[in-house]
């Protein structure tokens, strides 16, 4: 049996492209009276050179506040009226921004997007007081010791590429940026020429594509994106970083560098992840809604199973260039970190040792099928799986996704786990707290 | 073409044989079906020296029943893709998950099974047990979860269940056995106490048959009556500061005593919370704190009513060295929309934002199957989709206002902080 990864009452994608260079893709799905609209920008914390991070996600902080047409005490209010949703977030290669509403308030959903890309104001007021909103999100995320651990360890596994540095910013970099900074960006990369719009729902696809020419047609192109980001050397051995901090828990994370969405060793790698830690699935936005099904999988069984860790999870995404592979542990109350690597660093070169049985590449098959057809419920999953993928790995990505994985082999996989689990590629990090006071 | 779901919902409601309840709705946007069977056995109904029993319980439960062992269990929920949840509440414990529709039978078959037949088996409970305990110590490094966990101690007291950590102490998960977990389930998990939500790419013939097939001569005691003490009266102004030194950002966490869900001014309140601080970014809290002041990342009031009278709350995340700051802004917000209600455009926003957002609350599988439990819990009626419009359409200006009015009193709040102390004499 095939399984369908959109759901039945849709068609196929209508693509467009106008002449300033916009990239169109609609998606009818008529199951409920909503659309979502996503507008995609290749741009992401990766394209921030030194000194400039966290422009990114500066900006499209900023694009929340106001445009020519629309001021900026009425960007709310618009979607709202119609019962929608806003949000936008940004990452390593991109930065998108939703509106899911009824389906009456798709011309206004478009004429927000419109404006976001051709005319947003930033105010120097604004762009002042979001500096401080910015800084209390990052000191909010310091408060959580996985999250600090991360940061940590993805700027210690990378020496030259800018995903180094976190998406963010680093804090005194929060602090020196100017408004003509922000607005640079902004004006470099929001252009129809580095831009993706995605509809999906209770839409005709004709009527999309010729609202969508009304509001986006007159913007001009930019100049050609030039994208040269420096590559990261290969590693030659071991790194390792250790926090000590005033808290409760320890944690540790195993990474090592992670093929990108077009290295064929990527799905390989995707089922060699659902088989150490369980299938997620490759939906950045839907990929928090709790544990995968993993108490088979190895490295649940060794850890959580084997009473040293509370929890494991495996991390691979799709990015444009090599990203990283992360495993992440939090330790029993009470259990060496030590300890705890330990197990992990064995159950990983068992799989370099002697590979993975065909169940287990059977199991995690079925679990990302079923994985990819979950993560296709709504019109706003749907939407942002067709932008994410046009954006980060291209056009032919998504509709190949179920093929590739059903092709993968154990040979394939065994092979990934050789070469790419090799202890001097890879960097370990530790959080293990101290007591409360003084001495940290 | 008018979309499936636009003419609302339509579920078929029985109750079987053995008393059990199930709903089911049909929809055939994705070949799954989602799963939620509810029990009312919440941590309302632990012993009062065995606190976080219930939440043990969700931990433990599906770790092996009289038919299948745990390993039976893991390996046919992860070969199909299935992440069975068990979440526990203060009223009811839930199992949750969605499989792919051709698994459907199969799943229900190993679902029922966990939540009848568990054997909590010693070395199981030992493991969980260890898990409980890192996660409350996770619990007591956060700021977040200390302030709240504080401002429901300050607002019911310690003895309240709605007063009292769900997750328990490090202590009273040493003193609970398996003979707990298994007297509980014996107690509290009964057909009488369950609601079974069933939504998805299946006939509901053929959901209802699978599950009278499952549930088919199940008995237990009747689950009683649902009583909640009410809260102790407001006394003035309460404030409450846990120093946590080595945190980046303090937390507050502030809040009132409100109605019950049942309550008919619910939806008023209900949409005094929504202008407060939810519409947009955070309605009018994030306009005065992040929008205008630029102070934090998050600021927003919730409003979860149930069972007994439930608490309104406002959260927000700010450097430590604007607490104060913060703080009098959320009170300056309170005092005013308590002082003189939501203007007129306010209203009519939130009500067009609710009354607008009803079909993507009702887009998958998994918010039906939420949305119908609730509606199933509080007695609201199969049609309360279609219903809640006119709920909405009924709130008028003065309705606001009054709800405004009873509860938003800065001067009865309760305030709780968790966070690291400024450093003296560091600018503010």
């Amino acid at each position: 049996m095939t399984l369908s990864l959109v759901p039945a009452a849709s068609t196929p994608v209508r693509r467009a492209t106008l002449d300033n260079g916009l990239q169109i893709l609609v998606q009818e799905i008529h199951t409920a009276p909503l659309v979502s609209v996503w507008c995609w920008y290749g741009v992401g914390s990766g394209d921030e050179a030194p000194g400039q991070t966290g422009v990114s996600h500066w900006v499209e902080h900023m694009n929340f506040k106001g445009t020519t047409h629309i001021p900026r005490d009425q960007m709310k209010g618009i979607v709202e009226r119609f019962g929608g949703m806003w949000n936008g977030y940004t990452w390593i290669d991109q930065t998108a921004y939703v509106d899911t509403a009824g389906s009456t308030a798709l011309e206004q959903m478009l004429f927000i997007e419109a404006e976001r890309m051709a005319n947003g104001l930033y105010e120097p007021e604004d762009c002042e007081s979001e500096r401080t909103v910015i800084i209390s999100e990052l000191q909010g995320g310091e408060n959580d010791p996985d999250q600090l651990l991360d940061t940590e360890v993805t700027a210690t596994a990378f020496r030259a590429h800018p995903y180094r540095h976190p998406t963010i910013g680093w804090l005194d970099d929060l602090k020196g940026l100017t408004r003509d900074d922000l607005y640079g960006h902004y004006r470099r990369f929001y252009v129809p020429n580095n831009a993706t719009l995605v509809v999906a729902g209770d839409v005709a696809a004709d009527e999309v594509v010729r609202s969508a020419t009304r509001y986006f047609g007159q913007i001009p192109e930019g100049a050609p994106m030039s994208r040269r980001r420096v590559p990261e050397p290969a590693q030659v051995g071991e790194r390792r970083v250790l926090i000590e901090r005033e808290g409760a828990t320890g944690y540790v994370k195993v990474v090592f560098p992670a093929p990108s969405s077009a290295d064929p060793d990527f799905f390989p790698m995707l089922v060699l992840d659902a088989v150490l830690t369980g299938a997620k699935g490759v939906n950045l936005w839907s990929s928090f809604r709790g544990a995968p099904p993993q108490r088979k999988a190895r490295l649940y069984t060794s850890l959580v199973e084997g009473g040293l860790a509370s929890m494991v999870s495996g991390a691979l995404l799709p990015t444009r260039d090599p990203f990283l592979y992360t495993l992440s542990f939090t330790a029993l109350d009470g259990v060496p970190l030590g300890e705890l690597e330990g197990r992990a660093l064995e159950a990983l070169e068992s799989v370099r040792r002697t590979g993975v049985e065909e169940t287990e590449i059977v199991r995690a098959r079925r679990q990302l099928r079923a994985r990819l057809v979950f993560e296709t419920d709504s019109v706003t999953n749907i939407a942002h799986q067709l932008g994410y993928f046009e954006t980060v790995a291209g056009p032919e990505f998504l509709p190949a996704m179920q093929r590739r994985i059903d092709a993968v082999t154990a040979a394939e996989v065994w092979d990934v786990a050789r070469r790419r689990f090799a202890p001097s590629t890879r960097t370990i990090g530790w959080f293990r707290p101290v007591p409360e006071g003084p001495g940290r | 073409m008018t979309p499936l779901l636009a003419r609302g919902l339509s579920p078929c409601r029985a109750t079987l044989d053995s008393r059990a309840t199930v709903i089911v709705q049909e929809t055939s946007s994705t070949p799954a079906v989602a799963l939620n069977a509810s029990f009312l056995a919440g941590s309302l109904y632990e012993p009062d020296d065995r606190a976080g029993l219930a939440c043990l319980i969700a931990r433990a439960l599906d770790r092996g029943t009289e038919r299948r062992s745990a390993g039976v269990i893991a390996e046919a929920l992860d070969e199909r893709g299935v992440s069975l949840r068990i979440r526990s509440t203060r009223h009811t414990m839930t199992l949750s998950c969605t499989c792919l529709a051709e698994d459907f039978d199969e799943v229900l078959a190993i679902v029922m099974d966990i939540a009848r037949r568990p054997t909590f088996p010693d070395e199981e409970v030992a493991k969980r047990r260890a898990e409980a305990v890192t996660a409350i110590r996770q619990d007591e490094d956060n700021p977040a979860v200390r302030a709240a966990d504080q401002l429901f101690e300050l607002l019911y007291g310690p003895a309240h269940p709605y007063g009292r950590r769900t997750k328990g102490t490090a202590e009273s998960l040493g003193r609970i056995d398996r003979t707990d977990l298994a007297a509980f389930h014996a107690r509290r998990f009964s057909p009488g106490s369950l609601s079974l939500v069933i939504v998805g790419d299946v006939e509901a013939s053929r959901a209802l048959a699978a599950a009278e097939r499952e549930l088919h001569e199940w008995t237990g005691p009747d689950p009683g009556p649902v009583v909640v003490a009410p809260p102790p009266p407001p006394a003035g102004r309460r404030v409450a500061r846990i120093a946590m030194p080595g945190k980046a950002q303090s937390d507050l966490a502030y809040g009132f005593t409100t109605i019950s869900r049942l309550d008919p001014r619910y939806y008023a309140y209900w949409m005094m919370n929504n202008v407060l601080g939810q519409f947009g970014l955070g309605g009018r809290l994030a306009d005065s704190i992040r929008e205008r002041q630029g102070m934090a990342y998050y600021a927003y009031s919730t409003f979860d009513a149930t069972v007994g009278d439930s608490a309104l709350t406002v959260r927000a995340g700010v450097d430590p060295h604007n607490v104060e700051r913060a703080l009098a802004s959320i009170d300056a917000e309170v005092l005013a929309l308590g002082a003189d209600g939501p203007t007129g455009v306010e209203v009519e926003e939130t009500r067009a934002f609710l009354i607008g957002s009803i079909p993507r609350m009702l887009e998958t599988n998994d918010s039906i199957a939420g949305f119908l439990q609730t509606s199933e819990r509080f007695g609201l009626g199969l049609d309360y989709d279609r219903r809640l419009p006119s709920l909405l359409s009924g709130v008028t200006l003065d309705d606001i206002r009054s709800a405004a009015a009873d509860v938003l009193h800065p001067d009865r709040a309760a305030v709780s902080i968790a966070g690291p102390d400024p450093e003296p004499g560091a600018p503010s």
